[in-house]
């Protein structure tokens, strides 16, 4: 019984010591996040958060792109098939683009984010402390955080927010051809749907919410990388690591986010 | 003067002693060999010289700073009078040999770009790599990374530089050629130099002064005679490679004629 009561307690006291962790590197990342800008930070560490941008937002495009259309499809088709029964087609319309715009594509490019550049950040940052290039840097009198996290999460804020926002579009589209096919609606008759049935709250709420998984995506991936210890093997179980975490903590703040946008909409 | 002071310098690590008590003075502008087995502490101490890691207790006093109560201003102040060397060299992979050089002259100082150019030629000139400027660590060999982290520690013209097992993983052609590189480095730049090795020919080439670690303790520290006339056990064992782990033949053979006769009677 004691063991167990200890095993459970050692593990919570884990649990609490990666939260700890996770927030001293956010706050820290934050100080160093004026060097990452342009104009008035450092140079160089903006030319790597732009070279991050194309890594994480570019390179993603056509998978996120993909992802969305196929749920587009899902979500109208699965919607059809009950809503038909109830002779409400037309609501299909308000669920792919309320689902999208709140759900669905903040959360779909975050799964995506993360299983790319999540598991990318872990495996280079992890990578660099095996071959001693972090101590480097530190003997060098730079900050690690500064010189490797600060703009990997500069690129993530601005690039997984506007992947989610062609992600929105990619799914609404997906649904407009749905529509189009199964009741021949026309498609600018489709769009002006759309408009009505999202309301600006919603696309605020997406965003927020992107830009919290952008967070966790970048900084749960580095700190996998800066706790590797050992060889090659050790990189491999950060890289792994990296996406598991951040996927359950994405999906974590999915509901609380969802949970408190809920109350403040209730009037 | 001791450029580098330490005292009664004890690190543990998980409650696992493995520095105890050392003390010793390095002198300006001296060559100062770490020599030790492996596991004996010797690239633990070197962490500490250059304040990676903190000690449990004592102090390491480096250019009349504690550095291991100081704050993180002071040591990187510290840092910037330090050139080091790791053992794989620890070149950032993702720049060219002339970006990793210039890296700390464009960091830390105003120099005009068309003179960081200049100083990032003659150094690595002096490593003789001024052709391979342009080319990233993973396309050179193991001496030629060596020699362009040397070349990379050289560029804020330190006071003290540092060598992680220079000889390691190198061939014996080559393993002279850095050392011959070390000791040139030394005439033309005045500096302290400090060695962690446990190859006995290079570290009797470049040393003025020894340290030979065994188990977390010096057993012997002096000049190149006096280490050579030592009689500690342990420097004696070191030097005149008495192995202390001899396989006794006795007892595999005992064990494969138990095993034999096991077989016979399962038969």
């Amino acid at each position: 019984m004691a063991t167990q009561l200890e095993r459970v307690g050692r593990k919570t006291l884990d649990q609490l010591d990666y939260l700890g962790s996770l927030s001293i590197q956010l706050w820290v990342t934050l100080r160093f996040m004026g060097k990452a800008l342009p104009f008035v930070g450092n140079r160089s560490r903006w030319k790597a958060s732009v070279g991050q941008m194309l890594q994480i937002g570019v390179d993603a495009l056509p998978m996120v792109a993909l992802m969305a259309v196929a749920s587009g499809f899902i979500l109208a088709m699965q919607g059809a098939s009950e809503l038909r029964r109830f002779g409400a087609l037309h609501y299909v319309i308000d669920l792919v683009a309320v689902g999208f715009t709140r759900e669905l594509g903040p959360l779909l490019t975050a799964v995506a984010v993360s299983g790319r550049s999540g598991s990318a950040f872990a495996a280079e940052v992890g990578t660099m402390e095996v071959t001693e290039e972090i101590d480097a840097l530190r003997v060098m009198a730079f900050d690690p955080v500064e010189f490797v996290l600060a703009p990997k999460y500069l690129a993530a804020l601005i690039a997984v927010p506007c992947l989610s926002i062609i992600c929105n579009v990619c799914g609404i589209v997906a649904g407009g051809i749905f529509m189009f096919f199964s009741t021949h609606l026309g498609f600018l008759l489709y769009l002006r749907y759309v408009l009505t049935s999202i309301e600006l709250r919603d696309i605020i709420s997406g965003l927020i919410k992107s830009i919290a998984f952008a967070t966790i995506i970048a900084q749960v991936g580095c700190l996998e990388g800066f706790r590797v210890r050992g060889g090659p093997d050790a990189v491999g179980r950060s890289t792994t690591a990296a996406v598991v975490k951040a996927t359950f903590l994405v999906i974590i703040a999915d509901a609380v986010f969802t949970a408190i946008f809920y109350f403040m909409r209730k009037p | 003067m001791a450029i580098i002071s330490i005292r009664d310098l004890v690190v543990e690590y998980d409650g696992r002693r493995i520095l105890d008590g050392l003390n010793l003075d390095i002198e300006q502008g001296e060559t100062m060999v770490l020599l030790g087995g492996s596991g004996s502490g010797k690239s633990t101490l070197l962490r500490q010289i250059i304040g990676l890691e903190r000690p449990r207790s004592g102090t390491v006093i480096v250019n009349e700073t504690d550095i291991t109560r100081c704050s993180q201003s002071e040591l990187n102040h510290v840092r910037r009078s330090i050139g080091v060397t790791f053992q794989g060299g620890a070149l950032f992979n993702s720049l060219t040999l002339e970006d990793n050089v210039a890296l700390n002259l464009r960091e830390h100082t105003e120099l005009a770009p068309s003179i960081i150019d200049l100083v990032v030629w003659m150094l690595l000139a002096a490593v003789g790599l001024s052709e391979f400027g342009k080319l990233h660590p993973q396309e050179l060999s193991g001496g030629m990374k060596k020699r362009a982290a040397v070349a990379r520690a050289l560029a804020l013209d330190p006071e003290i530089l540092v060598f992680d097992e220079p000889s390691a993983g190198l061939d014996p052609v080559v393993a002279a050629e850095l050392d011959e590189l070390i000791l040139l480095l030394k005439q033309v730049y005045q500096m302290t130099v400090i060695v962690v090795t446990h190859e006995l020919t290079s570290a009797f080439k470049i040393a003025d002064r020894l340290a030979m670690l065994y188990d977390g303790a010096f057993v012997a520290v002096g000049t190149k005679e006096e280490i050579k006339n030592s009689k500690d056990p342990h420097v004696r064992q070191f030097l005149d490679r008495i192995p202390s782990n001899v396989a006794k033949t006795t007892a595999i053979t005992s064990f494969f004629e138990r095993y034999l006769e096991a077989s016979e009677v399962n038969q």
